[in-house]
């Protein structure tokens, strides 16, 4: 069976990338071993305390606490990307496993597809 | 080699659909096979064929619609990106109760899944994104 | 053995630098669309790029598109979609930078 690696690079609500990498995440949850790596913006997805409701969108970073009931149990953020931003780990609302940047070009090499958003 | 294709830019906006056409002619010139061509996200804009392109321009949604006609090309729309965006096709029109509808020929609305299956069956996917 | 691709300027947005942070030594990183300014002779980028792990490629048309032929980095090698297929079929798949 192929693993399929989806990753996330956009911030949330500026684009709608990041919903749809969700959305991805959870439709391929179904067919394939799925992981998911939030990357470069994709790390402001999972940031505590978001409120969208005050501009009016459709806040989904609560789909994002149900997705190891959908098996997708391989989360993991950059190390990197959070240090240039200034978060750390408690900054986030997912309990995820932080990789360097050699363990990224690892999960791109193990995984056989790679979809990125 | 069998080979899917995903495009997620809008067309006139973003150069990723025209990368993606030049992509897939090659891809037939070396006698390889596409499987599906997926479009998600503003990529699903590709099959809106009520565009019109100054006549000195290429239409786009035609572009696809002949190629994937004259070479049996599957093109698959994402129906959620699609709806929320506005290209419907006949059935969606009826159902939603709306005047019209919009899809370009040899373009089909279906789920994202077809976009994973597209990763499961070709031997690779190659995004166009934007 | 992976193909990426980048087609982001590096002059607006980050998605090279991103892009170069993942690739190994043993991939192909091919420029297209507004990656190709990344390539650029005595541009902010070329000392990075030229000297970058994966072996770095351009797609020629975008760069002719962009009357950039005669300003490429002497070091960088073009491909054109002919290229760019066989790129796709030589590496074991392609990663997408955008």
């Amino acid at each position: 069976m192929k693993s399929f690696l989806i990753i996330t690079r956009r911030s949330p609500y500026g684009t709608s990338y990041g919903k749809e990498a969700l959305d991805a995440v959870l439709m391929a949850s179904a067919f394939v071993p799925v992981s998911l790596l939030f990357l470069d913006d994709g790390v402001f997805q999972i940031k505590q305390h978001q409120d969208a409701d005050c501009i009016e969108i459709k806040d989904y970073s609560p789909t994002f606490a149900v997705l190891e009931q959908y098996d997708v149990k391989n989360i993991y953020v950059s190390a990197s990307s959070l240090q240039h931003r200034g978060l750390t780990e408690k900054d986030l609302v997912l309990d995820v496993e932080v990789i360097s940047d050699a363990r990224i070009a690892n999960l791109l090499d193990t995984n056989a597809v790679v979809l990125s958003f | 080699m069998i080979f899917s294709l995903a495009v997620y830019g809008s067309p006139y906006t973003y150069q990723s659909s025209d990368s993606a056409y030049q992509f897939a002619r090659e891809l037939l010139n070396q006698g390889h096979e596409i499987y599906r061509i997926f479009f998600y996200h503003d990529g699903v804009y590709n099959a809106n064929r009520l565009t019109i392109p100054p006549q000195d321009e290429i239409n786009i949604s035609s572009r696809w619609s002949s190629f994937a006609g004259e070479n049996n090309i599957e093109l698959v729309v994402c129906v959620a990106s699609a709806l929320r965006r506005g290209v419907l096709d006949d059935s969606e029109s009826r159902r939603y109760e709306k005047d019209t509808h919009n899809i370009e020929q040899n373009f089909t609305l279906s789920g994202l899944g077809q976009l994973i299956d597209a990763g499961i069956v070709s031997d690779r996917l190659v995004t166009f994104g934007s | 053995m992976i193909l990426h691709t980048v087609n982001k300027s590096p002059y607006a947005d980050q998605t090279l630098l991103s892009c170069l942070r993942a690739a190994s030594e043993k991939d192909t990183l091919l420029l297209i669309e507004d990656g190709v300014y990344g390539a650029l002779k005595g541009g902010e980028y070329s000392a990075l790029v030229e000297s970058a792990a994966p072996r770095i490629l351009v797609l020629a048309p975008d760069l002719e598109a962009r009357g950039l032929l005669d300003k490429l980095s002497t070091t960088i090698a073009t491909v054109d979609y002919a290229g760019f297929v066989e790129l796709t079929v030589t590496h074991d798949k392609v990663v997408s930078w955008f």
